[in-house]
């Protein structure tokens, strides 16, 4: 009964250590998302209001689109459309081309991850640099992001120190203090910035009634992406747009309290338009987006703005990683976005979830996301990916459950064990032993207990 | 006022004794309580597997077994919360059954709203607020939420003299039992499981208690397995010590 996810799992729990780091980690921005919460009184009703937000807009999404394609022309932005990935990233090298841009450097997008978007530049000889220092780290590492917002948090600074060394931008060898690292990514990426002919940014909001992108980060390096070269481009999936300012009052206060447990990223910027003499391109992406606009089930992921609380709270999650999960983005939206995007490749995910409910609990704008995990596994057995003995297993409980005969008759044998044999004993096989005592079988059950009038008042 | 005891599969195998301190209480109230013989299951281990299709003669079952009583009463929060909240999906329309279920600790509390009880218990309790009983019944209000703090069960406990009563930090995180994810996760289940009876033991508890049964044999089998020096009670049995 074991899935990627579940032998993923199982190998980063051998190191106790580790894990007790990462859980704790995880935890204690938790623990400062409920503190920023308590503070605001309005926060129950500002969750339901972001939620409303968002299920209206993704409603009426072809409208807002075109406001905001109609604002954001006005204020001179250059809008594009792709329904896919591949059309995306043609659509970036083609602006880069015709800027024969040499290197770009980027600031924090989970789109352009789902995209592949580097790989792609690569490719055609483009210079890549991540900004945010995350993710730049994890680049030099050659590693995919663990979490959507903190996404090398599970590397230590040794780790940075000695990666730092290796790509010659820490002299200090063995230096591994963090404000001395920190200075060194600092001087590192200004070269870049200084050198780049082309910013990228992702986009956490797009407002329809004023064509803005509005950008949140704690480095300013979305500022500093767009602040040098000429050329900025902004990749946005479709399900980022909201209406006004007004709904972005209440999204800024969510955001980031959801997120890192601050009352707001330390940068929100507003981009509306091109620098003096430069360019803005903003590229809309589909990509599978609006196929799950007309998924009653599963629609609602629609309104995530990818804060990473969920992650943050999932005890799976801070107990297996971010590497255990087959898709991008692990935790508990991305066990739902995995299924959106290729249902075969991450039905191994769907394991790794208690059906706690606390995820939903957290999520700023309400995603039901363990009501969505719970539907996605009644439709494995349809996908033909249920797990055969989790299969005879709920089989010989239908059986033995549907017929209250043989219930009780299974119940009157002592040990009972050896009479609900699929249910029971397999569980031996099945890893209940691993760490845990077999449960001790009453003698006689409540229903025999019943029976023999020995259940009195 | 009619009551419907429903003791769910594994209380009924494993933990009787449950059951008769439900039974106990119930009657040493003054309610009219009876059990039907024909029951069986929930469901919840089926669709939480992914086969809740497979459970829908058992929910028809239980809606014949049950729909007459007043209330249906049951010492498992996570089972009263499946039959209430997943019932009517399973088989498409309403459950009249479902939605007289509730578990024992919310019928006390919100129905009989009871406010004095002949019970002792002298000894330091932890609370286990199990995750169903929180979030799906909000037996106590989940601490992601921001609304005022309740506990339906310290309420509840706090009627029995003698007793001390304690939460353990992250009061309440999942202790990773979750059904079949028990066994198909069992690696992370277990870690979640000894990271939990940690807490609790932090606390300086005697026992550890809950609404869910199931919880606390998970918890119990780590326990035993690691030698750890704690007891586990249903909270009924608190309730009904010395009836
Ligand atoms: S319901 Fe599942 S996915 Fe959500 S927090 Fe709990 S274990 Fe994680
Ligand atoms: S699903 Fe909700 S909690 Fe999770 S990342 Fe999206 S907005 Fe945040």
């Amino acid at each position: 009964m074991s899935t990627k996810h579940t032998i993923a799992a199982e190998k980063f729990l051998q190191n106790s250590e580790k894990v007790t780091r990462h859980d704790q980690t995880f935890w204690s921005v938790r623990v400062k998302r409920d503190a920023q919460s308590q503070e605001l009184p309005e926060w129950e009703e500002l969750r339901e209001a972001a939620s409303q937000i968002k299920k209206h807009t993704i409603t009426h999404l072809a409208e807002y689109l075109e406001k905001f394609e109609k604002n954001a022309t006005k204020n001179g932005a250059i809008v594009h459309w792709a329904k896919d990935a591949d059309e995306y990233n043609e659509i970036v090298m083609d602006i880069l081309h015709k800027h024969q841009v040499k290197k770009v450097v980027k600031s924090k997008s989970m789109l352009t991850e789902e995209c592949h978007l580097n790989d792609h530049l690569i490719k055609h000889g483009i210079d890549v640099v991540e900004t945010d220092l995350g993710e730049r780290i994890l680049q030099m590492m050659h590693l995919a992001p663990s979490h959507i917002v903190m996404p090398a948090i599970h590397i230590t600074r040794e780790q940075v120190g000695r990666c730092f060394e290796d790509y010659k931008i820490s002299p200090e060898v063995g230096n591994y203090d963090p404000t001395y690292l920190t200075r060194c990514a600092r001087y590192h990426l200004r070269d870049n910035f200084m050198t780049a002919d082309c910013g990228m940014t992702g986009g956490n909001f797009g407002i329809a009634e004023t064509g803005d992108i509005v950008v949140c980060t704690n480095e300013g390096n979305a500022d500093m992406s767009t602040s040098i070269p000429k050329l900025h481009i902004v990749s946005m999936g479709l399900e980022k747009l909201i209406p006004d300012y007004k709904a972005m009052g209440v999204f800024h206060r969510l955001l980031a309290r959801c997120g890192t447990g601050q009352s707001t990223t330390v940068y929100t910027s507003h981009f509306r338009g091109p620098r003096p003499g430069g360019e803005m391109h903003i590229i809309l992406v589909d990509n599978g987006r609006s196929k799950i606009l007309g998924n009653e089930e599963h629609w609602q992921t629609l309104k995530c703005m990818r804060c990473g609380a969920c992650m943050n709270t999932c005890p799976v999650y801070r107990r297996t990683g971010g590497y255990s999960y087959t898709y991008f983005i692990p935790g508990p939206i991305g066990i739902n976005l995995g299924m959106l995007k290729d249902p075969d490749e991450n039905y191994h995910n769907l394991p790794a979830c208690s059906l706690c409910c606390s995820c939903d609990n957290v999520c700023p704008a309400k995603v039901d996301l363990s009501s969505q995990i719970y539907r996605w596994r009644q439709g494995l057995d349809g996908m033909g990916h249920a797990d055969p003995m989790k299969k005879f297993m709920s089989k010989g409980m239908q059986v033995l459950f549907e017929s209250p005969g043989l219930y009780t008759t299974a119940l009157k044998f002592a040990p009972i064990a050896n009479h609900l044999p699929k249910f029971i004993t397999e569980i031996k096989l099945n890893g209940w032993a691993q760490g845990r005592e077999m449960p001790v079988f009453a003698k006689q059950s409540f229903h025999e207990l019943w029976k023999k009038g020995k259940v009195k008042a | 006022m009619k009551i419907g005891l429903f003791i769910p599969c594994y209380v009924d195998a494993l933990y009787p004794q449950v059951g008769v301190a439900t039974y106990k209480l119930l009657k040493s109230l003054g309610l009219d309580v009876d059990y039907p013989e024909k029951q069986t299951c929930c469901g919840q281990p089926m669709g939480n597997a992914g086969f809740q299709n497979m459970a829908d003669e058992l929910v028809e079952n239980y809606d014949k077994l049950f729909k007459d009583f007043d209330y249906v009463v049951a010492p498992s929060a996570s089972c009263a919360a499946y039959v209430k909240l997943f019932h009517p999906n399973i088989v498409n329309h309403e459950c009249k059954a479902a939605q007289k279920t509730m578990d024992v600790v919310e019928f006390l509390h919100d129905v009989l709203q009871i406010k004095s009880l002949p019970s002792k218990f002298p000894h330091k309790v932890s609370i286990h607020n199990s995750c169903h009983g929180v979030r799906e019944l909000h037996l106590s209000s989940p601490s992601e939420l921001n609304i005022p703090r309740f506990s339906k069960i310290k309420d509840l406990l706090q009627l029995v003299e003698g007793i001390t009563i304690l939460e353990p930090e992250r009061v309440d995180e999942c202790c990773g039992f979750g059904g079949m994810f028990s066994i198909e996760e069992p690696a992370v289940s277990v870690r979640m499981g000894t990271d939990k009876l940690n807490r609790h033991l932090a606390t300086g508890a005697e026992y550890i208690t809950g609404p869910d049964s199931s919880c606390l044999m998970h918890m119990q089998a780590i326990a035993k397995h690691q030698n750890y020096p704690i007891q586990f009670i249903h909270v009924v049995e608190i309730l009904a010590a010395g009836l």
